[in-house]
């Protein structure tokens, strides 16, 4: 006991690479979508409707009070009934993800507009510009050079909650390496290991952002 | 959809009995867990700020570990793992002595990946609140000791509300990853009525309820607070 | 078993009589028709559970059940008619496998779960493909032979599996005082027993003798004591689809019949050292219903 014997690692090489590539593309597809969404949320919840207003705020406050784990379970499950057709485990968690993060993302680009001067605003509209205008040319770049970094800290989280697809045993990094361990009765390496890949590639991105955060600030 | 629905179960016995012990394991292990990441989170915040090096460096390479491996892993780290690495008596004693193994193993673990984010809310407090009462403090003949308890702890925290009530959401909802290790807390009852009776929608209905209520709950009452402790000519207090 | 025998000849002899008179129409309903109308089997597979349900060097599943699942899928194709029929695997565990089964993700799950009446208020099962019970996996210097041996001892079962129903109320009614550990999976069972956090894991024997057979040092453990209960095992499916059941149980009976079972037998019980004991034997061939 104790133990330890890394060369199980090297042999469930390709399953795991299979799994970081599951863990990547759900972290990809779930920024992007969810970034997608959440413009779309916000705009919702900077809008003079108050039903648009509403019903984005709702959502945002819903999703963001209840726990990942619990709402991975509800999307595996309800995305093939809402859909109507069984669309696979892995598109079930993706779309769960993007509905999630959505709520997250929403509310930094939120913020993120809402740190515009009105002053800039009121300036664009005085010039001739419409409501549109004004958001597509001085609002959204600001916006989103100052929303960045929190952008790119976010999509870090993501990558990092990924990790929570365990529950329903979709076979993500962490899941492949949990099976291989069980499988394999190397539990102990493979939780090791798998510490050891999230931090580096986590702290080499957040600490480029830390950078990019330096070199932007004004 | 073939789904034979009865929502009666819930209320059946045994599995009320379990939904709300299972509430009651995961109010406590937030608690618990919020008591250690606040009190360690407020320490390495505050070293982070001071003027020496060491303590500095000491703060930043604890945010930046625990910021970069998911909670669910050093979650695993701290139960399976820890106890192998440690001397064989140790290790026993972590697996065996230590009342409720799995509840004390994920109290410290969410409670210390918990203070790395507290760590950096009250960092940015005290940033905010700002050199200029230090220096007015320490003029006045404080210790340093004592400008930090009395004047820039207290701005910070209450600059710093809104963020540490997020947070405590956060702590709470992050609470159900301790099914993993075997807590039985609210979602692992969901699950355990969820596969006992078949009855999976209702179950996780049941405990998403339960997690949005108190959830929308606790964001009321800080919002209260918050109000309350707004610093008069800070933005937050001008904007109303 | 001769009730549920008589049962499911009843069930069967009038699923019959229903192909019989509709053979010429043609009309399939419920997971034969999404099968043909999608060109598409999905199998729900759980992942830690050998020799019943793992998965290859290659990452793909394999197993007992896995066999059976992939004759019942072969068995699908021939009955429909179909010139290709892509077999898809889902991985499931004890929460997703019965809400995927029961949104669609999957047509049948094929894993090491237990026919029971209140599970058949939401899903419905084959007939049995493996008869095993609850005993008890401990270190072979423990001394513990039998359920009472545990009076206030730490004992592991799974989270949401009838061995952690079983283990709860025997514990109660014979007022034992065992804590008990919920773990997630039967590996986390396992390493908890290894690293002496648990002094039993109670699961279905069978499998803990799957787990004995992967363990650093096999000869420091040992199942122990009477059987604790009975699980039937059964491929799962949805409810009220008798052409399919009728369909999956033809299947069990051809292989009850020809013995080819005998040989998914040996094939996969061989690696934990479990031979074919001829009670088990007797109860398979109960089900090998005429054609």
């Amino acid at each position: 006991m104790g133990a330890f014997d890394f060369n199980v690692i090297v042999k469930a090489l390709p399953l795991l690479w299979e799994g970081m590539q599951v863990t990547l593309l759900l972290t990809a597809l779930g920024i992007l979508g969810g970034i997608a969404l959440g413009i779309v949320l916000a705009v919702m919840r900077l809008s003079r409707s108050r039903l648009f207003r509403n019903l984005a705020g709702a959502y945002v406050d819903l999703l963001r009070s209840l726990p990942l784990v619990l709402l991975i379970f509800w999307f595996y499950f309800l995305v093939p009934i809402a859909v109507g057709h069984p669309v696979g485990g892995f598109y079930s968690a993706v779309i769960g993800f993007i509905l999630f993060e959505a709520a997250y993302f929403c509310e930094i680009i939120r913020s993120g507009i809402e740190g515009v001067r009105r002053g800039q605003v009121m300036a664009g509209l005085a010039s001739g510009l419409t409501q549109a205008q004004c958001m597509r040319f001085i609002i959204l770049p600001q916006a989103f050079r100052a929303m960045l970094p929190v952008l790119l800290m976010q999509s870090i989280n993501v990558f990092k909650s990924t990790s929570l697809v365990y529950v329903i045993g979709l076979r993500d990094f962490l899941t492949a390496a949990d099976l291989i361990g069980g499988r394999d009765n190397r539990l102990t390496e493979m939780y090791l290991l798998v510490a050891v890949v999230f931090f580096v590639i986590c702290w080499t991105a957040s600490q480029a952002v830390g950078l990019l955060q330096r070199r932007i600030a004004p | 959809m073939r789904y034979n629905w009865n929502w009666s179960v819930l209320f059946a016995d045994p599995y009320l009995g379990w939904l709300l012990s299972g509430l009651g394991w995961t109010v406590l292990v937030s608690a618990a867990a919020w008591i250690i990441g606040l009190a360690l989170g407020s320490v390495i915040g505050v070293m982070r700020t001071l003027p020496s090096p060491i303590a500095r460096a000491i703060g930043a390479t604890y945010v930046e570990i625990f910021r970069n491996i998911p909670l669910l892993v050093q979650i695993f780290l701290f139960y399976f793992v820890l106890p192998e690495l440690l001397p064989r008596e140790m290790g026993r004693w972590l697996k065996r002595d230590l009342p409720h193994p799995e509840f004390t193993m994920a109290v410290i673990s969410l409670g210390l990946y918990t203070a790395c984010r507290v760590a950096e809310q009250v960092r940015a407090g005290i940033n905010t609140a700002g050199r200029g009462q230090a220096s007015a403090g320490l003029a006045t003949g404080l210790t340093l000791a004592q400008v930090y308890r009395f004047i820039l702890l207290p701005l910070a925290y209450r600059l710093t509300i809104p963020a540490l009530t997020n947070e405590f959401l956060n702590v709470f909802k992050n609470s159900s990853l301790a099914l993993t290790i075997g807590v039985l807390e609210l979602t692992a009852r969901a699950r355990a009525v969820a596969d006992y009776t078949y009855q999976s929608i209702e179950a996780f209905a049941a405990a998403s309820l339960i997690y949005a209520s108190i959830s929308f709950l606790i964001a009321f009452l800080m919002r209260r607070v918050e109000r309350r402790a707004r610093l008069a000519g800070t933005l937050a207090a001008g904007t109303h | 078993m001769t009730k549920t025998a008589i049962v499911a000849g009843a069930i069967l002899g009038a699923a019959f009589a229903l192909t019989l008179g509709s053979a010429s129409a043609q009309e399939f309903y419920g997971a034969l028709k999404k099968i043909k109308d999608s060109g598409t089997i999905i199998i729900g597979h759980n992942e830690d559970s050998p020799p019943f349900a793992s998965f290859g060097a290659d990452g793909k599943p394999l197993g007992y059940s896995i066999d059976i699942c992939n004759k019942i899928a072969a068995a699908a194709k021939a009955e429909l008619k179909l010139d290709n029929l892509t077999i898809k695997y889902q991985a499931v565990n004890g929460q997703t496998r019965t809400p995927l089964l029961v949104n669609g993700t999957v047509d049948l799950v094929c894993a090491t779960t237990t026919n029971t009446f209140s599970r058949q208020k939401q899903v419905d099962f084959l007939n049995t493909m493996f008869v095993t019970g609850n005993r008890l996996l401990v270190k072979k210097n423990s001394g513990i032979k039998e359920i009472e041996d545990l009076k206030g001892k730490v004992v592991s079962a799974n989270q949401g599996t009838t061995n952690e129903k079983v283990l709860n109320e025997l514990n109660q009614k014979l007022n034992l005082g065992i804590k008990v550990l919920s773990t997630k999976d039967q590996p986390q069972g396992w390493i908890a027993l290894e690293t002496d956090r648990t002094d039993a894991h109670m699961t279905d024997e069978v499998v803990e003798y799957g787990l004995i057979a992967k363990a650093k040092n096999p000869d420091q453990y040992a199942v122990v004591g009477r059987l604790l209960s009975f699980d039937p095992y059964a491929v799962v499916i949805r409810r009220d689809d008798s052409a399919f059941r009728s369909l999956g149980n033809r299947v069990l009976a051809d292989l009850y019949r020809s013995g080819e079972w005998e040989q998914i037998y040996t094939k996969w019980m061989s690696t934990i050292g479990q031979p074919l004991s001829p009670e088990l034997k007797l109860l398979m061939s109960m089900q090998n219903y005429p054609d």
